[in-house]
């Protein structure tokens, strides 16, 4: 079973990243979004599975897509590789620090907490006058290893790189949920004082989560700082966390493909909604989620294993 | 029950990816794309008579009914057609429905903007797509000074010039001023407006001091503490670049604790909003417009035909985001108009050099591309003293002074800051 997960995985990233010269702009750049956006999903749903849920997880998109904004522009630097990834590891040691705290909450504590984490951010930059307060402000066109496009090609660059990254940390997501550690992510969900009693510090793990789920974070900001070309602080304001929390819901948590979809179906949806009902499209969102929610609890991503299921059950 | 789920998110993202819009035919409508906040907060003072503005006066330029100089059909006898986008949601969600609308629906010309943070991210990307773009509303003067640009053009004043234009309206109308305190939204406009509105003071009354500067949070909505605070000053001015709800807030209730008995009360964005609050808004409260929009326009013919046709149709009088698209859009016409030789369709590249340094007078008076080597308009200001006329049952603006454009707007080539901070050198007044 997991290897022909794995192979259809393959298969819709390499027909992701063929079918983008051959798609309008407009809709490469609406997946290079999603895909980055997907990153912070991804996030969500490792904490997910032990039952977390975090309204906070704008801290480390910010801090990505702020990391990226600040080194282009006090140094000029515009190595898109270096930039994203020193986007992850700045907000992975955030992640490592406020884990200390947050390691040792659930439920809605650790969703309040890390929301009000996030809002300190957003209230220090917010004061920042000298970033350009809640204006924020532009992040110059990256360069690929000395490659500088413009115009289409750096579209295509772009969506090509956050597929690239994306690949990667599917890859290293679904690899760490095949782990021991990962594994007992539902263990942990169900009766924590169990998987205590097996041997295993359950608060070293949900640690090792946080960190995972910010490094995410701040890989998706990071990206989405590049693609967009601006930053500001409505980046780590709630209502940003809240946006990934409906993602993870539409997605589910049920695999690692279903963050990436889910995100490319909530961007197409948000985008839809906002081309034909100007005035409504926030409704056509709620309606959206709340489908979800009433026929589809598991989200998006329970579609292949009902499928699957109802395959099997075939003499 | 999970297929019928399934069935329209398929379908939605197929329409989506295969709507690309056709290849233009010669006699093809000229579509605009307009954006303002149709949802959201500032949607009922900013967005909405934006967007309703944008309505009128693009059925009145396709019905040929505008005006002279600007009766011709549609643009130079081309039709208009017009698309009409949100601008709520994250900066993201901006820059890609800007994208769309450029990439996807082939717009010839977008027009709208109210928030500085989407101007200041959709600049870039209309001059990567080389899209004619023409921002309405928004007031941050960075747009033109952090770079220059080459699509994208602003008719509407910025900023600046509502806190310098304060700040000489006070002055000219308090000789004894010793103390003025200001009460802002604490995110860009109000803090931008704040530093304008006191830098300018520095330089007009230099012998006035600050006194209590408060930046309660945007969409606070409670303003006890702060009203607290202000009446234990002594200043006789309060400066305040509120808007919408918040404004509506803060005035109910300072009127009820008398503040505005204690100091006048300088309202940047007040005209937005007297029509909503008309008697509950104290009389004595100096009102702005963003520049000589609604009641602080001059009573021209076009100014005339501009309000009827809106009152007319919406039964409310237009209020200052209205003019401001009606500006951008009679400059977009000029510029077309100019731009375009013989029956052939002019390039974007024809037109933003025919924009370019353009001058014309519209409702809002008299507008010259002066700033950002010809991409930013500057026209006079106005400011007055808000009356509310019983017999008539009407708000009104009285003893209005006027400030000419460059009395009020920093040269070209000088950074708007930095202007007022070396002592506003160079205006003419």
């Amino acid at each position: 079973m997991i290897t022909r997960e794995k192979l259809a995985g393959g298969l819709a990233f390499l027909f992701a990243a063929a079918a983008a010269p051959l798609a309008p702009e407009w809709v490469v750049s609406l997946a290079t979004i999603a895909f980055a956006n997907a990153l912070v999903v991804l996030g969500l749903v490792v904490l997910w599975r032990t039952g977390l849920v975090s309204f906070g997880q704008a801290l480390y998109y910010c801090i990505g897509a702020y990391t990226v904004a600040l080194i282009v522009r006090w140094s000029g630097f515009t190595d898109a590789f270096a930039l994203v990834a020193l986007g992850g590891v700045g907000a992975g040691i955030v992640a490592a620090l406020v884990g200390f705290l947050l390691a040792r909450y659930r439920e809605i504590f650790f969703a309040m907490l890390s929301l009000a984490l996030s809002m300190i951010l957003y209230g220090v930059l917010v004061k920042t006058e000298t970033l350009g307060s809640t204006d924020g402000f532009s992040v110059s066109t990256p360069s690929f290893l000395g490659y500088r496009p413009h115009g289409e090609a750096l579209g295509l660059s772009l969506y090509w790189f956050t597929l690239a990254i994306d690949a990667v940390a599917a890859v290293l997501v679904g690899a760490y949920f095949r782990s021991v550690a990962g594994s007992l992510a539902t263990p942990i969900r169900d009766n924590e004082i169990r998987v205590e009693f097996l041997g295993v510090s359950v608060t070293r793990i949900i640690h090792t989560k946080v960190v995972i789920a910010g490094v995410l974070g701040g890989l998706g900001g990071a990206l989405a700082a590049l693609t967009i070309g601006h930053v500001d602080p409505a980046m780590s304001y709630w209502t940003t966390s809240g946006g990934f929390v409906f993602v993870t819901i539409l997605a589910g948590a049920g695999s690692v493909a279903a963050a990436f979809v889910g995100s490319l179906v909530f961007e197409m949806v948000r985008s839809f909604a906002v081309d034909i009902m100007p005035g409504l499209w926030q409704m056509v969102l709620g309606s959206v989620l709340l489908l979800t929610i009433l026929f589809l609890p598991d989200g998006l991503g329970s579609l292949v294993a009902r499928l699957r299921k109802r395959e099997e059950a075939k003499p | 029950m999970s297929l019928y789920v399934r069935i329209p998110f398929a379908l939605a993202a197929l329409a989506s990816a295969a709507a690309i819009a056709p290849a233009h035919a010669q006699q093809a409508p000229i579509k605009i794309g307009i954006v303002s906040f149709l949802t959201g907060p500032a949607a009922s003072p900013f967005g909405i008579p934006g967007r309703n503005g944008a309505e009128i006066v693009l059925e009145a330029f396709n019905a040929g009914k505008a005006p002279a100089p600007f009766d011709k059909v549609g643009f130079g006898g081309t039709k208009l057609e017009a698309k009409y986008v949100d601008e709520a949601g994250s900066v993201q969600n901006v820059v890609t429905e800007f994208r769309n609308l450029v990439q996807r629906d082939q717009v010839d010309a977008v027009v709208g903007y109210i928030s500085s943070g989407s101007c200041l991210a959709v600049a870039p990307v209309a001059d990567e797509l080389k899209a004619l773009t023409v921002f309405y509303d928004c007031g941050t003067p960075r747009i033109f000074e952090e770079k220059a640009r080459s699509y994208v053009f602003r008719v509407s004043p910025h900023a600046t010039m509502d806190g310098v234009g304060a700040a000489r309206y006070l002055v000219a109308k308090k000789k004894n001023l010793t103390s003025f305190s200001g009460i802002n939204q604490n995110y860009a406009w109000g803090q931008d407006s704040w530093r304008d509105f006191a830098g300018a003071m520095k330089v007009l009354a230099p012998k006035a001091t600050a006194d209590k500067v408060l930046f309660p949070k945007l969409f606070a909505g409670e303003y006890g503490a702060e009203i607290s605070t202000l009446l234990t000053s002594k200043s006789q001015a309060v400066h305040t670049s509120f808007w919408n709800g918040d404004l509506e807030s803060f005035t109910y209730q300072q009127s009820a604790r008398g503040l505005d008995k204690r100091m006048t009360i300088i309202m940047t964005t007040g005209e937005a909003g007297m029509w909503r609050m008309r008697d509950k808004l104290p009389d004595g409260t100096i009102i702005g417009g963003r520049g000589a929009n609604g009641p602080l326009a001059r009573d021209t013919d076009i100014n005339k035909w501009f309000h009827q046709i809106y009152m007319d149709r919406y039964n409310t009088p237009p209020t200052y985001p209205a003019y401001q698209m009606a500006q951008s859009l009679l400059g977009l016409k000029l510029a077309y108009e100019k731009a375009k030789k013989g029956d052939a369709k002019p390039t974007t590249d024809e037109i933003a050099a025919a924009f370019k340094g353009i001058e014309f007078t519209g409702p809002a008076g008299h507008v010259k591309m002066a700033l950002g080597n010809g991409h930013q308009g500057i026209t006079e200001t106005a400011y007055g003293t808000y009356k509310f006329n019983k017999q008539k049952n009407m708000p009104e603006i009285v003893d209005i002074m006027r400030f000419p454009a460059e009395c009020v707007n920093p040269p070209a080539g000088i950074d708007a800051d930095k202007w007022i901070a070396d002592g506003m050198k160079g205006a003419k007044c």
